[in-house]
């Protein structure tokens, strides 16, 4: 799944850090680094960072059913070409 | 048709073509669809890549954190678009409302966004550029092939240019333990966006973490070996630095080529539009169809005094494409201004810095919150008796009180000397930027004076 942090946004409270370690992590005191695309299996913890995140700057695709999955999205990109 | 009645047909059937399938070209694509546009929707982007992230690419992915593959932007919602992507615009015929494609193409329009961007400067001189080794870092591409010769690993890096993109570099560099140069034309890192105060900081935290820094110099050359790789760099000062991995990090030029002759406002610096977003053609009129967000455009800020600013800001891309989006389908008084306070972040050698306002325009600088020695402030920039912006080293959590200082125009010198009681900022001092006639590649925001387009008029007023 795609993620993107609004770092802007991001003061540093390592939540998510906390909650899906394997995606996010913290770098020093306050800056983040993180992988723009987690596993499947790692959806839970990215759902509870998302949730947890105390100014709500994670956005994630596909989390409320909203957006369809990945394979669907390459597909488009690709018929256009 | 009363505008009324055009917009709703917009809205329900007209077509808008949005060029720049990247960061703002995708939020106005969901933005548009969020806000009820029915009609037909086409995305045009010179790369054959869907809208990716590109923050990552000099950070985790220079990290070993993620695949440089893999920074596609998760979307908001579907946007039915027909996407024609690794085909760039060529051209623009205003008049027929036509955007020209590279594969000879034309796409008719009823609105159109521009949100092509900026793309890396490269090494001036050509034969030097296309030596095996040296690199720019701005696309996925150029990541790519970076990190490839980056997990080799490269005996030294030479990364030329210490702005932000060329810090984050050296940064990623030394964590990964890869010996690193960093050659700067001015004093310190970061000068252009910062000022000589905080590259002072900028200067310590590199050398306190291995990078070999040198400043005020320029380079002179790049050297290849018989087999067209590059071996050394060669500097103002005489001396030669043996790398087998250049990184160029000049800056960037805006992706206004394909404009030339198009009658639009379009030039270097890039395109002029005014608070909602519609571009200038290049008499200073505002056009009502053709709109622009991101950093190719250049805009008024009322904060600032009306003058147009360029932005290379990732929420500036969100933010201004948002608006102009809605702007796109909507009639007069329905439409809103492009407000956004400028505010950007770093991440290097394990600090965060990030900012507020237009630190650029700031004379003066008081360190109002812990201390530089620490590398962990806040630093207040002041222009003209008010508060124009705020740098924060480790401090992320007070920005928002000061950009409220800046959007209230709160006075400056600020009324509490220091927050904390350390002694260093209880008065302010020079902010030390570089001459603004001079060229610098790391300021993210480009005061871009006061004229519309890029026409040059002299105005003589009556005589009495």
């Amino acid at each position: 799944m795609r993620l993107v942090v609004d770092l802007n946004k991001c003061q540093g409270y390592a939540q998510c850090a906390f909650l899906a370690p394997d995606v996010f992590a913290m770098h020093g005191e306050e800056s983040l680094v993180y992988s723009p695309r987690a596993e499947q299996e790692q959806r839970d913890g990215v759902a509870r960072a998302v949730a947890a995140c105390p100014v709500q700057a994670i956005t994630a695709e596909g989390l409320d059913g909203a957006r369809h999955g990945l394979a669907e999205a390459g597909r488009e990109a690709s018929d256009a070409r | 048709m009363p505008a009324e009645e055009f917009h709703e047909w917009l809205r329900r059937e007209g077509r808008i073509v949005i060029v720049g399938a990247s960061l703002a070209g995708l939020r106005a694509a969901e933005t548009l669809r969020a806000e009820g546009f029915a009609g037909s929707l086409t995305m045009i982007g010179d790369e054959p890549y869907e809208p990716y992230d590109r923050p990552p690419l000099s950070k985790a992915v220079l990290l070993g954190k993620a695949s440089p593959d893999h920074t596609e932007l998760p979307r908001r919602r579907e946007i039915d678009a027909t996407w024609r992507l690794g085909v760039a615009a060529t051209g623009l015929d205003m008049a027929a409302k036509r955007v020209r494609v590279a594969d000879g193409d034309e796409v008719p329009y009823d609105r159109l966004l521009i949100a092509t961007g900026v793309r890396a400067r490269p090494w001036p001189k050509e034969d030097e550029a296309q030596l095996d080794g040296v690199f720019v870092l701005r696309t996925r591409d150029d990541a790519v092939r970076l990190q490839r010769r980056m997990k080799a690993p490269p005996r030294r890096v030479f990364v030329i240019g210490a702005g932000f993109t060329g810090s984050e570099i050296a940064s990623a560099c030394r964590d990964q333990g890869i010996e690193v140069t960093v050659a700067e034309r001015a004093d310190a890192p970061l000068v252009g966006a910062l000022g000589g105060v905080i590259g002072t900081v900028a200067a310590e935290l590199q050398r306190d973490n291995g990078v070999d820094l040198r400043t005020g110099v320029m380079v002179t050359g790049l050297e290849g070996d018989s087999t067209g790789r590059v071996r050394a760099a060669h500097l103002s000062d005489g001396s030669t630095v043996e790398t087998d991995v250049v990184v160029v990090s000049l800056g960037a030029t805006r992706n206004t080529d394909w404009l030339a002759g198009s009658g639009l406002g379009a030039g270097p610096r890039g395109i002029a539009c005014d608070a909602g977003c519609r571009a200038f053609d290049f008499r200073g009129i505002v056009t009502d169809d053709i709109y622009v967000a991101g950093d190719v455009a250049r805009s008024p800020h009322p904060l600032f005094g009306y003058q147009f600013l360029s932005l290379e800001h990732w929420g500036n891309a969100v933010a201004q494409a948002e608006v102009a989006a809605h702007n796109m389908i909507s009639a007069g008084a329905d439409r809103r201004p492009h407000l956004w306070v400028p505010a950007f972040w770093s991440s290097q050698f394990g600090v965060n810095i990030k900012s507020v306002g237009v630190p650029s325009l700031g004379d003066e600088i008081m360190i109002t919150q812990g201390s530089l020695a620490e590398r962990r402030f806040v630093g207040v920039y002041g222009y003209q008796g008010r508060v124009i912006a705020a740098v924060s080293f480790d401090n992320t959590r007070w920005l928002e009180f000061y950009q409220r200082m800046i959007e209230t125009g709160a006075p400056f010198p600020v009324d509490f000397p220091t927050v904390d009681r350390r002694p260093e900022g209880r008065k302010p001092v020079p902010a030390d930027f570089p001459d603004p006639s001079l060229p610098t590649h790391g300021p993210t925001v480009t005061l871009s004076g006061y004229s519309p387009a890029d026409r040059h008029l002299v105005f003589t007023p009556a005589r009495h």
